[in-house]
């Protein structure tokens, strides 16, 4: 991290498209009905990182974020993200 | 039974292959398979060389973590994602052979059934329709299972490129090649490459 940059932090959600089967989140559906906890239509298991960039500006460290998205942290054969940026 | 060939192991952190006729991607897990498996070893230095060699038409087959790495870095189409029933499956299972125009099956009868091992969490193939369709139309479909044990799409077992010089497949041809190990049908995988490379 030079003098000039600075940090920010940005949650990232993944989740399988509609269309690709998703056994955990089957499984977890019929948990919670079978154990009356609710009335649950579906459930989709995703995942969610936390990613802190060092970076000039908000516009680059979105700019690498997106790229991190698309190159390595989904597949986009089977799934698809959002990210939003946290200030702690 | 074979003639003599040189085999080298590439470590991952290599940046350029030696001269080789086939790049095999074994099975097995590779960085823990964290993320998504194989998502982290497509990303590995060697991967470059692996897709440079793709792309000037060289033969590679990936076996297992081999066929997911092959679809983490696009040279194969699709995914592999976890069995639709959550367990490590591990059991000899029938395939049928749909594609035997490639180097690597063409000792094989279209159509026959054959027995090779499987040994996976993470088997079941997932490709959306229209890019089913168009690997139909390629003739990309080189095995199906007989009796689906995953969830595949289609019972897709094995797919190649459109070139057909690259194959990937959940099974493990490499634990079929002896009578004691209950069946040879994956030598006969072999057995094609080398006629294929002698003819050559």
């Amino acid at each position: 991290m030079t003098v000039n940059e600075k940090v920010f932090k940005f949650k990232v959600e993944v989740i399988l498209k509609k269309g690709v089967l998703d056994p955990q989140g089957e499984a977890i559906k019929q948990s919670i009905n079978i154990n009356n906890l609710g009335n649950i239509l579906d459930v989709k298991q995703g995942k969610l990182f936390e990613l802190t960039a060092s970076s000039k500006n908000r516009e680059h460290a979105v700019e690498e974020l997106e790229k991190i998205c698309s190159d390595l942290l989904t597949n986009s054969v089977i799934e698809e993200f959002k990210y939003y940026e946290v200030s702690e | 039974m074979f003639p003599e060939f040189d085999v080298k192991m590439i470590w991952h952190k290599e940046t350029t292959l030696p001269k080789v006729d086939l790049v095999v991607l074994p099975g097995g897990f590779s960085y823990g398979d964290y993320l998504r498996c194989g998502a982290i070893a497509a990303k590995s230095p060697i991967m470059k060389a692996v897709k440079n060699f793709y792309e000037i038409g060289g033969f590679i087959i990936g076996i297992c973590n081999g066929f997911q790495i092959l679809t983490e870095t696009k040279i194969l189409p699709g995914a592999l994602i976890p069995n639709t029933n959550q367990k490590f499956i591990c059991k000899d299972q029938d395939l049928v052979v749909e594609n035997n125009k490639t180097f690597f099956t063409s000792n094989f009868e279209h159509n026959r059934t054959i027995s090779i091992p499987i040994a996976h969490h993470d088997g079941q193939y997932f490709l959306n329709d229209s890019e089913i369709e168009e690997l139909e139309q390629n003739e990309g479909i080189v095995f199906k299972y007989r009796d689906n044990p995953n969830g595949s799409i289609k019972d897709i077992a094995g797919v190649c490129s459109k070139n057909k010089r690259v194959i990937g497949m959940m099974p493990h041809p490499e634990r079929a090649v002896d009578k004691d190990l209950g069946s040879v049908s994956g030598l006969t995988m072999f057995e094609s490459l080398i006629t294929n490379f002698l003819k050559k």
